[in-house]
């Protein structure tokens, strides 16, 4: 006879140490300045990955055989004082369980792939640690059973993602991308923290399970009023918008192709892109309590589809094309949400992850695969008109190709009426600063206008 | 009667003053680095010490709230409480890291003589409770960077002191103006706006609040790094504004502070994002950040103000930590330019790590202490008013970005060529690994050191209610008052004492004034 509950808490608890004991060791040893070499990364990699998935689809399949959906373990409250607490809880349930298993697959399919795929790289211990990181983030996301837990892994996945996305960090594209994914990242953590912000005013409450009620997902009914669950909703959408590239934050997934081909497939194919999706699931029952809410989230998810289905047909390079067709995925996951089609959603979400994973790890390659099925065919392949070249006029087919190479100017717009006058406005002020200290000193007070910055080596200085 | 903690607070004040002037005299600049560090190690040590006896006094105390006092003359002169003992290990760590870390290409720039007296000063003003003794130190802090500064405006003939004088001189004015208007005003119970408003100005003006904050941006920009890092990072503003200001304070004085303060939390939080210049940047960071500490402050609450005091804590960790970082950064290749790409990674792989760490750990991110303390600030902020938790959080978005940025500039974007090696020094490595250990600690065992900044929070609610309630009796946030106990007395809460194996023979205070 065993203990059940005890087993259970032991199998979840590893299922969230797994990770996290692989991030401590490359953390560490990366900091003590011995980072460790390839093979011992890769099998420790190897064991994180089959000691979390052998203990989630153990957890589940208990799950299944005690006929029990919802499995809460608190793992204890990381702050206690008189008014506060802040609990460390998670939840195995319909959703977090699926996503967690697809997860460490994924995680492991990348993690075998990229051993090769970065075997000697310069940043290969680099990337395993921002893999650690990620990795880490999802299942704490994955299995959050607060709000603010969730916080805390939806911020550790964004990190890691604008990191890899600046993998390549030697030239400054993909820098300059790395950084625009973290500010769009940014946005959505705020709207997040905004949103548990406002729970805890409502409510002062951050636990699902008080928040969404106490049957297990979907079947949760939000202890909301309408104008609550619409404010508290439409700071999530925000959020799951930021973080899963939906309009207007579209511009960010086709940059983020800068990184390398592992994290492109299991970041912006497979699992990140997919988390404000998931976000959405989990809070389903505020989606219920407001009908413009819920309205709200189809017109997102249908716009993003429509812009990446036209934006996609006109990319010139392979991993652009499929970072495109997945947000077409992700934008029509996103309608069935707000239509209220949950399991559809969740089937939708494991069957586009694990298809767009194989899709980009094989587009390296993509160009032998077409050299194969051209040899197989005994020709080119053939390239029929489609729908829209014969009934659209040719005009407006221009326009909107143009307006698909520049990716429906949304970088633009956000770039131009949201970011430039924050900038200018700043920029103002620091003038007036300048002015300012400059009439205090009774001349020009800025030395670090004044100082040339160190190019040349420092030999050269002293 | 037990003067252990306070022979360990006179040794950790006597150490720098005495290591100060055997400093100066050497003219060997290797030589003062070397004793310098070993001076400020030792006062690391003994505020150590002194923290570390409190603890053990205050886990044996039955009632919460033990203080130590150490009267001259019938007046509080000091006071070790739940609330300030943290912050003299804390200070004299800054002191020590920046000591120790301080490179060969800055050691006849910085001013260790001058440093080791800010320090003494420093750990004095967070040994004081309140009266005319805590507005002397005040004053006599601002008078090291002026020295400096001075020194430097002959030899870069640049008039670089006048943006800090005019805004200390401000300072003092309105401190010692203020100050007599309380005395003369007398007692406790109510002052009068015309008392409180000057102590809440000096504070503000202290503590860089807009529109005085342009002397923090100076300061960094024409002082050496290390000496302005050290001047601001302790946050002796944000202590003034809790030993003067909020115990006279009635609540609408405090929004004000709160609501100034927070529009220069997000008004720098702004400013960091588009700097040219690495020091300016840090500079808004700081100011950003320090300004989230007086939000809390105002708030009145438990979890406000604990959150506070949290942040408080990392931004003192963390923020030093990021400024040595970037100190280091400068030893190697001069002044830093955020305008194009620098690409020092390769070259200082553990520097781009701690300056990425102690950046994200400053604006909150998880794992980090300053995560539990923005959750705290934050939570506090919503029991009170939700649009300073909108701000507040707006604000960390903000600096996170700033941050990221800074770190992208820096250590990527091109390849820098160097013919010298910039490999970080074995004692930057250690004081890197000492931070890193410090944040992630605080991050992932939290408990500790939230619950003793609910204490003094408490005790500093306690405080402020008994102004509201003079008939209550304080907490003793009444600098300036007699009492019949005789002078040089050092009180206990009233429960047997530990044993003595950690006692010190007793120094009598006396001889250390």
């Amino acid at each position: 006879m065993f203990d059940y509950e005890l087993l259970m808490r032991g199998l979840g608890l590893a299922v969230v140490a797994a990770p996290f004991g692989l991030l401590l060791v490359l953390g560490v040893s990366s900091l003590v300045g011995h980072p460790l070499p390839e093979r011992r990364i890769a099998r420790m990699g190897h064991l994180a990955i089959a000691v979390g998935f052998v203990a989630s689809v153990t957890v589940l399949g208990l799950m299944l055989a005690s006929e029990t959906y919802c499995v809460p373990i608190e793992v204890g409250s990381w702050v206690a004082i008189p008014h506060y607490h802040f609990s460390v809880k998670f939840v195995f349930d319909r959703l977090s369980v699926p996503f967690v298993i697809l997860s460490f697959i994924l995680c492991g399919t990348i993690g075998a792939f990229a051993n090769r795929y970065m075997h000697r790289e310069r940043g290969f211990n680099r990337f395993f640690v921002m893999y650690a990181l990620f990795m880490l983030g999802m299942v704490v996301t994955s299995l959050a059973g607060t709000i603010e837990t969730l916080f805390a892994g939806w911020e550790l996945v964004g990190l890691s993602s604008a990191m890899l996305v600046a993998y390549f960090h030697e030239r400054p594209a993909p820098v300059r991308n790395g950084l625009r994914v973290w500010a769009v990242y940014r946005i959505s953590d705020a709207a997040l923290l905004l949103a548990s912000v406002v729970l805890h005013h409502v409510r002062g409450e951050g636990d699902f399970d008080k928040l969404l009620g106490s049957l297990p997902w979907p079947e949760g009914a939000a202890v909301l009023s309408g104008p609550e669950a619409l404010l508290v909703g439409l700071l999530l959408l925000l959020a799951a918008a930021g973080k899963s590239a939906l309009v207007p934050f579209s511009g960010w997934l086709p940059r983020a192709m800068e990184g390398p081909t592992p994290s492109s497939a299991v970041f912006y194919g497979a699992l990140s892109v997919h988390l404000g999706a998931f976000l959405l699931l989990r809070v389903s029952p505020i989606l219920d309590m407001s009908l413009w809410l819920s309205a709200a989230v189809v017109v997102a998810g249908l716009s993003t589809a429509l812009f990446a289905a036209v934006a996609g047909r006109v990319q010139t390079d392979i991993k652009s094309a499929l970072s495109f067709a997945s947000l077409t995925q992700v934008g029509i996951i996103v309608a069935e949400i707000g239509f209220g089609l949950r399991y559809l959603a969740l089937v939708h979400i494991l069957g586009h992850a694990c298809l767009r994973t194989l899709q980009f790890v094989r587009a390296p390659t993509l160009l032998t695969d077409y050299r194969s099925l051209e040899n197989a065919i005994g020709g080119s392949l053939p390239a029929t008109p489609n729908v829209f070249q014969r009934w659209i006029p040719e005009r407006v087919q221009m326009q909107v190709y143009r307006s698909a190479l520049e990716r429906g100017h949304l970088d633009t717009c956000l770039a131009e009426r949201l970011v430039a006058p924050v900038i200018r406005f700043f920029q103002y002020c620091d003038a007036l600063e300048r002015r300012w200290t400059d009439w205090i000193a009774g001349g020009p007070s800025r030395e670090s206008e004044r100082t040339r910055t160190t190019v040349a080596s420092l030999e050269e200085v002293l | 009667m037990n003067s252990v903690p306070l022979s360990w607070m006179g040794l950790s004040i006597a150490i720098p003053v005495v290591g100060a002037f055997a400093v100066s005299r050497t003219r060997n600049p290797d030589r003062a680095r070397h004793w310098s560090v070993v001076i400020t190690a030792a006062t690391l040590l003994s505020t150590i010490g002194v923290w570390c006896n409190f603890q053990l006094l205050e886990s044996s105390a039955s009632h919460a709230g033990p203080r130590l006092v150490s009267r001259c003359l019938g007046y509080e002169a000091l006071v070790i409480d739940q609330f300030s003992a943290p912050l003299l290990p804390l200070t004299a760590a800054l002191y020590f890291l920046t000591t120790a870390t301080t490179l060969r290409t800055k050691i006849r720039r910085f001013s260790f003589g001058l440093a080791l007296v800010s320090e003494a000063i420093a750990l004095a003003i967070f040994a004081c409770s309140a009266g005319w003794l805590l507005i002397t130190l005040l004053v006599v802090g601002t008078v090291p960077p002026y020295l400096e500064l001075r020194s430097r405006a002959g030899s870069t003939g640049v008039y670089s002191t006048r943006v800090y004088v005019v805004h200390m001189a401000l300072f003092v004015g309105l401190l010692l103006l203020g100050q007599v208007l309380v005395d003369l005003e007398g007692g406790t119970g109510a002052h009068s706006v015309w008392a409180i408003l000057p102590l809440l100005l000096a504070v503000l003006v202290r503590s860089g609040i807009v529109p005085f904050h342009c002397w923090i941006t100076d300061l960094f920009e024409h002082a050496t790094f290390g000496t302005a890092l050290l001047y601001a990072t302790p946050l002796v503003g944000a202590y003034a504004a809790v030993r003067l200001v909020l115990p006279i304070a009635p609540e609408w004085v405090l929004r004000s502070m709160g609501l100034v303060s927070l529009a220069t939390a997000v008004y720098a939080a702004g400013m960091a994002l588009i700097q040219r210049d690495a020091r300016r940047l840090f500079s808004y960071l700081f100011l950003s950040h320090s300004a989230l500490v007086l939000v809390g402050l105002e708030m009145l609450t438990p979890i406000g103000l604990t959150g506070a005091l949290c942040v408080w804590l990392s931004v003192g960790l963390a923020m030093g930590g990021f400024g040595l970082t970037m100190r280091a950064l400068e030893s190697r290749v001069g002044r830093l330019s955020l305008v194009d790409f620098q690409g020092l990674y390769d070259h200082t792989p553990n520097l781009a790590m701690c300056f990425l760490l102690t950046g994200l750990a400053s604006v909150g991110f998880p794992g980090t202490f300053g995560f539990v303390g923005t959750e705290l600030l934050v939570d506090g902020a919503v029991e009170t008013y939700l649009y300073v938790g909108v701000a507040v959080v707006v604000a960390a978005a903000i600096n996170g970005i700033a941050v990221v940025k800074a770190y992208f500039l820096l250590f990527t974007g091109t390849r820098h060529a160097s013919s010298v090696s910039l490999m970080i020094a074995r004692r930057e490595r250690y004081a890197v690994l000492a931070l890193a250990g410090l944040i992630f600690y605080g991050g992932f065992v939290p408990q500790p050191g939230v619950e003793s900044r609910h204490q003094a929070a408490d005790e500093l609610l306690q405080a402020h209610a008994a102004r509201e309630n003079p008939s209550t009796s304080s907490a003793g946030f009444t600098g300036g008052r007699r009492s019949p106990e005789p002078p040089l007395c050092i009180q206990q809460p009233k429960t047997a004492p530990l044993g003595n194996s950690l006692a010190m023979p007793k120094i009598p205070f006396i001889a250390l004034q």
